[in-house]
């Protein structure tokens, strides 16, 4: 597909990794600085342009008679609005903009169809979901739903002396007596699709596929506490920590936000009058102590600071605070952060441009009559889970999972029949209608007959 | 550095060279001479180093800006090596040195022969020879990147050290899709002129040839006398091709698109018209008494013009013999050369442009030291950057201009030979003036001087820096 990108930024930057990892897709990046544009030309298979994209002749230039998708990534959202506006006039394509201002939020929907706009990303509003949806898990690193919430993938870490230390993936079917499946582990730097033989080891990030309700029932067999979270201390009172509240406090969740901005804080406690709004460095240990983190449910680091959010965490850590959230907006040492032992990262960056590039895959399948449902990444992005709608056309039909040759590297994880989950075994097999949940590290999958050999 | 993805991306141009002489094969077979054993060792040899040098598996792809510019200078330099081996096993050229000379010589399209009498060799000898130009024109990574999965995101590297001019942009948002069309322009273009040269009678061989010549800008020939003995038809035909093949190839892609409006905004292609129409009235007038009449002045004055300006190197008659002011104004084009993004070489048009008008922009800061003035081109500003870079080439190019001419000096031969010699090397034209003119060769020259023209060439080729990064302490340092 013919896609144009305007406003190469940090979120700019990370769509076009993902979108150019793809192969298939040619892209145009479009920005005012040069520099930023060569940096991109440079880095991935892209051709640059620069220039103001509410210039028609630069939009021309670019290719928008052709373009099959326009994303509009600048600093403004007006800006961002009036690219997508003028790309709809001037070509025939879908516009993606992104917005950041919370005022937008609502108002959006009101005018979103008369400005033709397909998607709106907003990081902030991604990021915040991505929290509220891990609060509810507090001991997963990373919850991903399929089927309309009917299904989780979890990503937890391996706690010491678990009885899942040292035990064999067959032994853990036996001996737990779990509905449950492993699709991947990471250990540092590695990602495993285990066999039956593979052994688990304490610190092991686990990705499981299950139930809500299994998934409880597991935690609690491993020695993982899973009580829910009844209060959280967001440090930090930007955007991000706008919504986060708004969505907390609206499910019952306490609150308790600590702010630097004096004028900020009398701004959130006039929005959030059921908050407890601190004003007060969230780097100052003796303030975090005092307004009691030890105790707090979870501890959501949200700073415009990255170092500083790491910190927070590290020192929150330390006082056995039991849920850490940190947001990371722009350093790229994942390796490190993770073997810091952090709990759950946020990458508001990652987030926004995973939801791009599913809307352009969903785009791209309705050109090439593919039928992904959903499509997750996981594992830190080496694997993907993906879902799918069974046809009568599927050759994977009625056949028991040993009889077919799936391919290596390929889990199937997950069969949703008419609402009933079903975690398949040999002996099971895919019915028409069924929907079904794919784990793969291999890239591009379109159609459930590429899980087959040959 | 990524050794191991060097040497495994050299074992693929190894084995594409191989492949490559598959077509010299076939001509030798045709013609019933006794050098296809002597090709079919060449490609056992190629695909023998190649194939060792594939099985260098690695898992890491990445390629950065370093790898690239290493990876072209030492490919260049390989398929030279390689390449010389049919000249030296079929003794046309016994001397290694000689016969890395006359490849490096087809390679880079310059056309700079060392052989005396050409007309003795065998067809299969003469076609790799010319076959070599046509090869080189474009280039041998862009053709690889175009063709090949090579996977990693960085292939940019690679097209940008090989590709000519001050900045390359690319055509369609993938490398793989621009190198394919560039290709694809390229081989239709040749394909049009090998039909124009059989219409006018000429036999297969010679038109392929010359095709192979003039579409890479090389200049080999057939015969001793280069083009003098073909028809005036086959001249001008010839004359019109080394023109468009020096343009740049976006020109022909706008054209394709039916974009003609942006396709007449190059400022560079009218600069480059503007000096062939201007050079070739001169010396028609300049050299009128030499000719029976105007028309033949102006034919032979028109090829001189267009072959030493798109750095083609064919020639219809002995220019060495020509009036002063005319073969000053030949030595001045091959400094000029082809437009940026053709497969000619030299300086090219778009960078004189842009010291012209820096040079225009100085004298204005003169009168108004507060000025500020953006260097504009085709109706985009220069940035800043490009600038910079376009004159950092300038000094290198000169720097290695003034020590060739010191070293091949050693040789104790006349200025003009030696400085031509230079020009016409580093230029990639072929012929210069005096012992190394149009009816001379290059023989004259002891191996180590020959050595430092077929560096010359390679430099010339890749303009300039990938070689001197290959050559630099900071390249290797860990």
């Amino acid at each position: 597909m013919n896609i144009i990108l305007v406003g190469c930024g940090k979120i700019g930057h990370k769509i076009v990794e993902k979108l150019s990892n793809e192969k298939e897709h040619d892209i145009t990046v479009v920005d005012l600085r040069q520099n930023v544009v060569d940096e991109l030309v440079n880095m991935y298979d892209v051709m640059g342009v620069v220039g103001d994209c509410v210039n028609a002749d630069i939009l021309e230039e670019a290719g928008v008679k052709e373009a099959d998708i326009l994303i509009a990534s600048t600093g403004s959202d007006e800006l961002n609005f009036t690219i997508c506006l003028l790309a709809k006039k001037m070509g025939d394509c879908q516009t993606i903009a992104r917005t950041r201002k919370p005022e937008y939020s609502k108002t959006i929907n009101l005018f979103k169809d008369d400005l033709g706009l397909a998607l709106v990303i907003n990081s902030h509003v991604e990021a915040a979901q991505e929290i509220s949806r891990n609060l509810k898990f507090p001991n997963a690193i990373q919850v991903d739903t399929f089927a309309k919430g009917r299904i989780e993938i979890l990503k937890f870490r391996i706690p010491e002396n678990s009885v899942l230390c040292n035990m064999k993936l067959y032994e853990m079917q036996k001996k737990l007596n779990c509905e449950l499946l492993v699709c991947g582990v990471e250990r540092e730097t590695d990602v495993f699709i285990p066999d039956g033989n593979f052994v688990f080891k304490q610190g092991d990030l686990v990705s499981i596929v299950s139930t809500y309700k299994n998934c409880q029932d597991f935690f609690k067999k491993i020695g993982i506490k899973t009580n829910k979270v009844k209060d959280v201390v967001i440090i930090g009172g930007g955007v991000t920590g706008y919504y986060l509240a708004q969505m907390l406090l609206q499910s019952g969740i306490k609150v308790k936000i600590i702010e630097r901005d004096k004028k900020r804080c009398e701004e959130l406690s006039v929005l959030f009058p059921k908050a407890i709004v601190i004003n007060g460095d969230g780097t100052d240990n003796k303030l975090l102590l005092e307004e009691g983190i030890e105790n707090a449910g979870a501890v959501v680091a949200l700073t415009n600071i990255d170092e500083e959010n790491i910190l927070i965490s590290l020192f929150a850590k330390s006082k056995n605070c039991q849920k850490l959230i940190t947001k990371i907006n722009k350093i790229e040492f994942d390796e490190v952060i993770r073997k810091l032992d952090l709990d759950t990262i946020i990458y508001p960056k990652t987030l926004a441009a995973e939801n791009v590039l599913r809307f352009v895959r969903a785009k791209n399948n309705s050109y090439s009559s593919s039928n992904i449902e959903t499509i997750h990444f996981i594992l830190d992005g080496k694997a993907e889970a993906l879902e799918f709608k069974i046809n009568e056309k599927s050759r994977i039909v009625g056949k028991s999972l040993f009889e077919l040759n799936i391919r290596k590297n390929v889990i199937v994880a997950c069969i949703n029949r008419n609402g009933k989950i079903i975690i398949p075994k040999g002996q099971d097999s895919i019915e028409v209608n069924d929907s079904v949940i794919i784990v793969t590290t291999i890239g591009g999958l379109k159609d459930i007959n590429d899980i087959l050999e040959g | 550095m990524n050794y191991k993805r060097i040497l495994h991306t050299l074992g693929i141009v190894l084995c594409f060279e191989g492949a490559l002489m598959i077509a010299p094969l076939i001509c030798a077979v045709i013609y019933k001479e006794p050098e296809v054993l002597d090709f079919f060792e060449c490609i056992l040899i190629c695909l023998g180093f190649g194939g060792l040098l594939l099985l260098l598996k690695t898992r890491n792809k990445n390629l950065y800006s370093k790898d690239g510019f290493v990876i072209v200078a030492l490919s260049w330099i390989v398929m030279s090596v390689f390449g010389s081996l049919p000249f030296v096993f079929s003794g046309s050229i016994p001397n290694f040195i000689d016969a890395f000379f006359e490849t490096a010589s087809g390679f880079t399209t310059t056309g700079a022969s060392i052989i005396s009498n050409i007309e003795i060799l065998p067809k299969s000898i003469l076609f790799w020879r010319s076959f070599t130009h046509w090869i080189g024109g474009m280039g041998v990574l862009v053709f690889l990147v175009a063709l090949l999965p090579l996977s990693g995101g960085s292939n940019l590297y690679l097209m940008k050290a090989e590709s000519t001019g001050p900045s390359v942009s690319k055509l369609v948002p993938k490398v793989k899709s621009s190198a394919k069309i560039l290709y694809g322009i390229y081989i239709g273009l040749s394909v049009i002129l090998l039909i124009l040269l059989l219409a006018g009678g000429m036999n297969f061989f010679d038109a392929i040839t010359h095709t192979f010549g003039t579409a890479g800008t090389g200049g080999f020939g057939v015969k001793n006398s280069s083009v003098a003995g073909y028809s005036s038809y086959h001249q001008i035909v010839i004359t019109v091709f080394m023109v468009l093949f020096g343009i740049d190839f976006s020109v022909y892609y706008l054209m394709l698109l039916g974009k003609f409006k942006l396709m007449l905004q190059s400022d560079e292609v009218k600069a480059y018209i503007g000096i062939i129409l201007i050079s070739t009235i001169i010396i028609c007038i300049n050299c009128v008494n030499m000719f029976e009449n105007v028309w033949v002045s102006l034919r032979h004055s028109a090829f001189q013009v267009s072959s030493i300006m798109t750095t083609t190197g064919f020639s219809t008659d002995n220019f060495d013999k020509w009036p002063e002011l005319s073969k000053g104004i030949l030595v001045l084009l091959m400094f000029i050369g082809a437009c940026a993004g053709s497969t000619g070489g030299g300086i090219k048009v778009s960078r004189i442009l842009i010291y012209l008008k820096s040079i225009g922009k100085e004298i204005a800061i003169a009168a108004h030291p507060k000025l500020t003035k953006k260097i504009k081109m085709s109706g985009r500003t220069i940035e800043h950057e490009t600038v910079r870079n376009v004159n950092v080439f300038m000094a290198a190019y000169l720097v290695v201009f003034v020590v060739s001419v010191l070293f091949i000096s050693l040789d104790n031969l006349d200025f003009t030979t030696n400085f031509t010699a230079v020009a016409a090397t580093l230029n990639n034209i072929g012929p210069g003036l005096a012992k190394v003119g149009p009816t001379e060769n290059f023989s004259v020259y002891s191996n180590f001087s020959t050595l430092v023209l077929t560096f010359d060439m390679l430099i010339g080729r890749l303009e300039v820096f990938p070689m001197l990064v290959l050559f630099s302490p900071y390249t290797w340092k860990k």
